[in-house]
């Protein structure tokens, strides 16, 4: 068994009469990639800056690489890369000076070009940090997490803002860390983002964890989704149901279903068009456990 | 590396910071320069025959109030905007999220803080002295150097206990020129109020400005005998430093407060 990087068990967190979290249990084994996925207000930054040491919580058991991280000890520290959602830096140093300087702080840090290379900021080096774009700022927020040459790192929300090509490249560092082996542990809005990179993640609902486990084992017996478009005035065939300007048929044995939907459509000699044919992706099970009056009865 | 050492990097960066945005740094160094001027403007600059007969342009009585408000401003002020701006902006978190030992992080900037509210004395000192025949100290510059210390370092942990009341960033000016401008007219800074009501004498023997005040003027006046160092008023300063640094120790917020 891969040894674990966060043991969580019983974590509970109120705030006054609000119970924020409300007895959640959590393992990360190392070298993952854990994501944590929920609705705003779910409690997903409560538990990660319990993780990260920066909030004391109310019950339970939490151990990140062996420490408690309420401790903070430098030894934790030391260890741990933390991206936060939003977080200044000086503006007037350069690219490389406040990864320098952040490296400073750790015994064993990541050589410098090693750190700039990773989050794919080589060209912008020697730049202002008040000269980089958005996304470009949210590389230097990953890159002084990285300084450290951390075995976790902690990403709230890494690509919030980002634009499709920018994900992507994040997407590529993330999973470029992965094979350095380091764990990370990550928080999303985009379960695209999760089901494309996590390798197990947590679907968290009002405090609670609604579902855990791979993406593909979240996904499975799942139904399969199939879609068409008919030409007007085309009665649907049976067991469609309407979904927009399209039809869909939710099926259980995909194979013969659509073999008999195609079979329908070609003896009439109506075109499908649009045919798409998809699994249930991470999505739809999020919707299901969060909105669970749009997506429970499909 | 050592905590020390780590607060020394610190001001190593800080200061690289400081000189890249050079608008900041010009008024910085510009603003004791413009109340030399001003003062200049609006008391001129006789000379004025002290006894043992020597003579002394008057511009040397007022360095002193100059000295005070530049260490305040670097010290009290800048800290503690600093401070706040940075726990808004996250970057207060983001340091506590690292191994840097909280103590490092502070005593770099208040070390960088110091380093310039010194650099603000030696050159308002020496612009008084080049241009308005200002007289400098020799038998009480240890006094004066002694007094420069304990008052950057009073200040600075002012500077640290008033972060512990103000709400956010856009409250910062308001509410540290609010605690610190009405003692500058209070305490013979801006300008002298020689034989003041009881009750405001009283008062402004409270605060630390008009000690500050008096402790630099006896170490820098040529009229003094002796040392020039007046324990009391240092003490006093000192006090509400200590006082500062416990409020700060204890209240202190790495984040933004909600």
């Amino acid at each position: 068994m891969t040894p674990t990087a966060i043991r969580v068990r019983g974590l509970r967190k109120s705030y006054g009469e609000l119970e924020a979290v409300k007895g959640i249990d959590l393992d990360v084994a190392e070298g993952r990639v854990f994501a944590l996925l929920g609705p705003n207000g779910a409690g997903k930054t409560t538990i990660v800056e319990i993780l990260e040491g920066y909030r004391n919580r109310s019950a339970g058991e939490v151990s990140v690489l062996g420490s408690d991280p309420r401790d903070a000890e430098a030894s934790f520290r030391r260890r741990v890369g933390i991206v936060l959602q939003s977080t200044g830096v000086e503006p007037y140093l350069t690219v490389s000076e406040l990864i320098e300087q952040f490296r400073g702080y750790y015994p064993d840090p990541r050589p410098l070009d090693e750190t700039i290379e990773l989050v794919g900021l080589t060209a912008k080096r020697n730049d202002r940090v008040k000269r980089l774009s958005g996304g470009q700022q949210r590389r230097l927020d990953v890159a002084l997490g990285l300084a450290g040459n951390p075995d976790l790192l902690f990403l709230d929300e890494p690509t919030t803002g980002f634009d499709p090509g920018a994900r992507r490249d994040a997407w590529q560092m993330i999973r470029n860390l992965r094979e350095l082996g380091v764990t990370v542990f990550l928080t999303t809005h985009y379960m695209d983002e999760a089901q494309s990179l996590a390798d197990e993640v947590a679907i968290l609902v009002d405090g609670r964890i609604a579902a855990q486990g791979p993406p593909a084992i979240l996904t499975s017996g799942k139904q399969t989704r199939i879609r068409f478009r008919l030409p007007e005035g085309t009665p649907p065939p049976g067991g469609s149901t309407v979904a927009g300007d399209a039809f869909e048929i939710h099926a259980d044995e995909p194979t013969r279903e659509l073999h008999e939907l195609t079979s329908w459509a070609v003896e009439r000699g109506v075109e499908l068009d649009q045919l798409t044919v998809s699994h249930a992706s991470l999505e739809d099970v999020y919707l299901e456990l969060t909105q669970p009056e749009n997506g429970g009865g499909r | 590396m050592s905590g020390l050492a780590l607060a020394l990097r610190q001001v190593r960066y800080e200061n690289l910071a400081f000189w890249r945005n050079p608008a900041a740094a010009f008024f910085t160094f510009a603003f004791p320069l413009m109340f030399l001027v001003i003062f200049n403007l609006a008391f001129g600059n006789e000379l004025i025959r002290i006894e043992g007969g020597r003579t002394v342009r008057f511009s040397t009585f007022i360095i002193p109030a100059i000295i005070t408000l530049s260490i305040v401003n670097t010290q009290y002020t800048n800290i503690a905007m600093r401070i706040v701006f940075g726990r808004d902006g996250g970057l207060l978190k983001r340091v506590r999220g690292t191994p840097l030992p909280a103590w490092s992080f502070v005593l770099g900037t208040i070390a960088h803080a110091t380093l310039l509210g010194l650099l603000l004395v030696v050159i308002t000192i020496a612009a008084g002295a080049l241009f308005y025949g200002v007289d400098v100290p020799t038998t009480t510059l240890p006094a004066l150097v002694v007094t420069l210390i304990v008052a950057a370092a009073g200040y600075s942990a002012l500077g640290l206990a008033i972060t512990t009341v103000i709400p956010n960033a856009d409250a910062a000016p308001a509410i540290v020129n609010f605690s610190i401008l009405p003692l500058y007219f209070l305490s013979n800074v801006f300008i002298r109020i020689e034989d003041p009501p009881a009750w405001l004498d009283f008062i402004r023997e409270l605060f630390p400005i008009i000690h500050t005040v008096r402790a630099v003027e006896a170490a820098f006046s040529p009229l003094t005998s002796g040392s020039g160092l007046r324990l009391g008023d240092l003490a006093f300063i000192a006090l509400w430093g200590v006082a500062g640094a416990v409020i700060a120790a204890r209240f202190f917020s790495w984040e933004p407060r909600l």
